[in-house]
């Protein structure tokens, strides 16, 4: 009954740093039980990172891991997947580390189509330097540096996948964490890339600056904005006012995968 | 069969989500940290587990 995560985990690493209610504990737990569902060789697995909360995950895991520059977990990633084909890549991050500072990585990668899984925590916040709003926080709410309220709009980062070229675009809540499991997994046995984003809740950094009084209000708002996509099929445009989809959104099996084709080249330069 | 709820206090930051989502009350607060004072009426529907961020719940088959 009672999964077995420690197997996973890196001895006395636990509690970890996240804050008391953070959904990040929640995606690990639901990457760590992808990844057994998959039965993932932990030696031929990498988990790549850039900095912030959410890429701290991969301090934790008993894998191969990567923690890089800001930004640059998909730059890395693609890096370990080119010189290595035969690797599994996982990539973690936040909405900060990857849309804003990581943005044109991000698309690079989604455009290349490279067989990868990039599991995007989005907490509509920069939670580890404080509080600055990040691409993804909604317009009007407040942030460390948008006392007045966010004027900008925000990035939709599934849209924004698939209109980069990702092949497999999903999203999910951290309330909803055996849905976080069934995506990853998809995203793992999909060839090309992956994203799947979870939407998180920061009841620290964005939660006490907008109106969440408690980590409970957060995950019942997770809960109750979320719409899966068959249910949304039967609603109509004013019921998904202020909503957000859930599930698998867009699979593109036709796409050839980067590695691939570029072994093409490597097979034409040798003249074969 | 009932269910033995264990609970691993070094990692339990108290956060309560998993006293918010259990279905059956099973779960309570004392002050910063969860206790399971009715583990009789747990129905193993592993929803603590699954949502606490913190690794710090485990519904076990007895």
């Amino acid at each position: 009954m009672a999964y077995d995560y420690e197997k996973s985990i890196r001895p006395g690493k636990l509690p970890h740093i996240w804050c008391p209610g953070c959904g990040h504990g929640i995606v690990m737990k639901g990457l760590i039980r992808a990844m057994d569902t998959c039965e993932l060789d932990r030696k031929n697995t990498a988990i790549v990172s850039g900095i912030g909360c959410a890429s701290r995950l991969p301090g934790y895991l008993d894998a191969c891991t990567l923690h890089t520059a800001h930004g640059r977990a998909a730059a890395f990633a693609t890096g370990v997947k080119m010189a290595k084909p035969q690797m599994n890549v996982i990539c973690v991050g936040g909405d900060g580390d990857g849309t804003a500072i990581g943005g044109n990585h991000f698309i690079h990668a989604c455009r290349r189509n490279i067989d990868m899984t990039y599991v995007l925590m989005n907490n509509y916040i920069y939670g580890m330097t404080g509080g600055q709003f990040s691409p993804c926080t909604p317009t009007g709410d407040l942030a460390s540096t948008t006392p007045y309220g966010n004027p900008d709009p925000i990035f939709d980062i599934s849209k924004l996948a698939i209109g980069a070229g990702a092949t497999f675009v999903a999203r999910t809540t951290a309330a909803h964490p055996r849905e976080i499991d069934k995506l990853i997994v998809k995203g793992i046995q999909h060839k090309g890339m992956a994203i799947i984003e979870v939407i998180d809740d920061c009841p620290t950094t964005y939660g006490r600056r907008n109106k969440f009084r408690s980590v409970i209000d957060m995950m019942k708002r997770l809960k109750t904005e979320a719409v899966s996509v068959k249910a949304a099929a039967k609603m109509t445009a004013e019921q998904l006012e202020g909503k957000f989809l859930t599930g698998v959104l867009f699979q593109d099996t036709e796409k050839p995968e980067y590695t691939v084709q570029y072994a093409n080249v490597i097979k034409k330069a040798q003249g074969a | 069969m009932s269910a033995r709820l264990e609970i691993i206090e070094r990692n339990c930051k108290g956060c309560s989500i998993c006293v918010e989502f259990c279905p059956k009350d099973v779960l309570e607060m004392d002050v910063f940290l969860v206790t399971a004072p009715r583990p009789e009426d747990c129905i193993k529907c592993m929803q603590c587990e699954l949502l606490c961020p913190d690794f710090a719940i485990k519904v076990h088959d007895e």
